[in-house]
């Protein structure tokens, strides 16, 4: 039996069973990243030894019989930007390449306390800015996808979260967690050919979680299927008093919804996701979903969405500023990376220039300029105001139909090196996943078929607020209909 | 609006970070990049509409005014620059 291969659903069972045992199942996992991280750059940290002595702790509890937590001895890894108790939290950045958190996040102590097993950290763009993982301190990583007749392009796995993509995708892991603030969870699944949800704002805590922009910022799972998401998200979430954006509301069983059947439910497809210049294979896709749905029983409703293609402009000017804000704690005076001075302006401005790269230095500006006097009501004002339209395009449309059916990227993973010139060029890769972060909803990619170039497409499913059980029904129907069997080129089993 | 160097000095100094004189052409041009693109939101009209702050689902909660955490000296400290034996120290802050 390949190990590598399993869903932790799967997992779950074979281990209760004692058809493998826990060191093995977590060791299969270890000799893989031993073997492929170094190419893939998808962990900036592996944490192989406290992984496998987790794992016989994990055995112990297996072999005492039926109470053990729902993910004893599953290999998961966790995006380096939630702080993990004793081992090395670096946001990707240069400014946190020393920092050692003394305290476990809220979402990681969840896993913990369920039994997982972290195996260590994986990569991002620096403090989750990017769309395509070349921002981080500790190098790019590879997408372990490969175009069709060309094994030499290294093609990017999608930002932020892309390391958490490539591991998962690459069965270094068999879940991982990520953080979404406008599509980091989504794009890089859609990249990758795996599945991930960004859930509710609110719905899992952010306390622990290094902060990109707080208004907007979420974390979620990225697994190989829809089901095991969904056990991830079940063990994830949760009201949290430490956090005071968490949400007070119970947490359903998620993994009960993928199963739900799907008879009258009303999918709505916005008009202004037809967007201008957008590939035939997407459409197609995209086409391809609306048919499945059809077929599994749903009712498909044009809707529309006026004021989705303020989106971006919108996005890029909150979370800049949320951004400028948060990343003013790293002056260099208290932890972290410290660049000495002749004054104390000195001090914080060289810390802040070597500390941070490019990308967050531009974004850091960006919010500082909108965010300055004489600027903030022309932008940030309006910004938020328009942000509140977005949110009521999601509402009225929710009054009419159950979830939103969309693509979740304009493209396929595209090559390292294409797109890099220009900010805005990178902006766009996120024109569909960002809507759904500034209303706050939840919305997930599920891998429904190849593009021409033989490179993963998603499909992305959006639902109401603290309705993330519609969206595993629909995604997990999505799934059904696409059989997607295709694996990367980069992976555990290939020699 | 575009943003000439003497502003994108400016803003670099508000953000602190420092900025060589051979970084601002390439700076201008990309956040002027950014700024012209951005600049289709004055097409909205956001007569009447209320700013969105958060999303509006968690309400403000009061908790009693007691200790919840505590006594983790060497926890707090072990990520300090130079600490001196309990001590946090940090660079002169107050000039």
């Amino acid at each position: 039996m390949m190990l590598t291969e399993l869903t932790i659903a799967a997992a779950q069972g074979g281990l209760r069973r004692r058809e493998f045992s826990a060191e093995e199942l977590v060791g299969a996992h270890v000799a893989a990243i031993d073997r492929l991280n170094g190419r893939l750059n998808a962990f900036i940290t592996v944490t192989s030894e406290q992984a496998l002595d987790a794992a016989r702790r994990a055995d112990a509890i297996l072999a005492g019989g039926e109470d053990a937590p729902a993910l004893t001895g599953i290999p998961l890894g966790i995006k380096d930007l939630f702080c993990t108790d004793g081992v090395r939290t670096t946001a990707a950045s240069r400014m946190l390449e020393e920092f050692v958190p003394p305290y476990e996040s809220t979402v990681t102590a969840n896993l913990l306390a369920d039994g997982a097993v972290f195996v260590g950290k994986t990569n991002l763009d620096e403090f989750a800015m990017g769309s395509a993982n070349i921002t981080s301190a500790f190098g790019s990583v590879e997408n372990p996808w490969k175009r069709a007749g060309d094994d030499q392009t290294v093609l990017v796995p999608g930002g932020s979260s892309g390391g958490s993509a490539a591991a998962v995708a690459a069965r270094l892991a068999m879940g991982a967690t990520g953080t979404d603030t406008g599509g980091s969870i989504r794009q890089p699944a859609s990249y990758c050919g795996i599945a991930g949800i960004k859930p509710t704002y609110g719905r899992c805590s952010r306390w622990g979680t290094i902060a990109f922009a707080s208004s907007l910022d979420q974390a979620g799972p990225m697994a190989r299927t829809v089901e095991d998401c969904a056990i991830l998200l079940q063990s994830m979430a949760g009201f949290d008093v430490r956090d005071s954006t968490s949400v007070d509301v119970a947490v359903p069983d998620y993994r009960a919804a993928c199963g739900r059947s799907l008879k009258g439910m009303k999918v709505g497809i916005p008009a202004e996701y037809r967007v201008a210049g957008m590939p035939a294979e997407i459409e197609a896709a995209w086409e391809q979903g609306i048919a499945w749905l059809r077929d599994a029983g749903c009712e498909i409703v044009e809707v529309s969405l006026p004021y989705t293609k303020y989106g971006l402009a919108t996005y890029y000017i909150v979370a800049p500023a949320e951004c400028s804000s948060n990343l003013a704690r790293y002056d260099g005076v208290r932890f972290g990376r410290r660049v000495p001075g002749e004054s104390l302006d000195e001090l914080y401005e060289a810390t802040r220039r070597e500390g941070f790269g490019a990308e967050v230095r531009r974004r850091i500006l960006m919010g500082t300029y909108v965010l300055s006097a004489g600027y903030y009501d022309a932008y940030y004002l309006r910004a938020q105001k328009v942000r509140n339209l977005i949110r009521k395009d999601f509402e009225n449309a929710f009054r009419t139909v159950d979830v939103l059916l969309t693509p979740t990227a304009p493209s396929p993973a595209f090559a390292q090196g294409e797109k890099m010139d220009d900010p805005v060029q990178m902006y766009l890769n996120d024109v569909f996943t960002v809507p759904a972060s500034m209303a706050g909803v939840p919305a997930m990619s599920v891998p429904a078929g190849l593009s021409q170039s033989g490179l993963p497409l998603g499909l992305q499913v959006i639902g109401r607020s603290f309705d993330e059980e519609s969206v595993f029904a629909a995604a997990s129907a999505l799934e059904r209909a696409a059989s997607f069997t295709h694996r990367p080129a980069v992976r555990a089993e290939v020699v | 609006m575009s943003l000439d160097p003497a502003t994108v000095r400016r803003i670099a100094r508000l953000a602190r970070i420092g900025i060589d004189e051979s970084d601002l052409p390439a700076l201008q041009r990309e956040l002027n990049g950014i700024l012209g693109w951005i600049e289709q939101l004055n097409e909205v009209d956001i007569d009447g509409v209320e700013p969105m702050v958060g999303t509006g689902h968690a309400a403000l909660r009061m908790r009693e005014d007691v200790v919840t955490d505590g006594g983790a000296r060497d926890a707090v400290l072990s990520n300090a620059p130079d600490a001196a034996g309990p001590y946090y120290t940090v660079p002169k802050v107050v000039e």
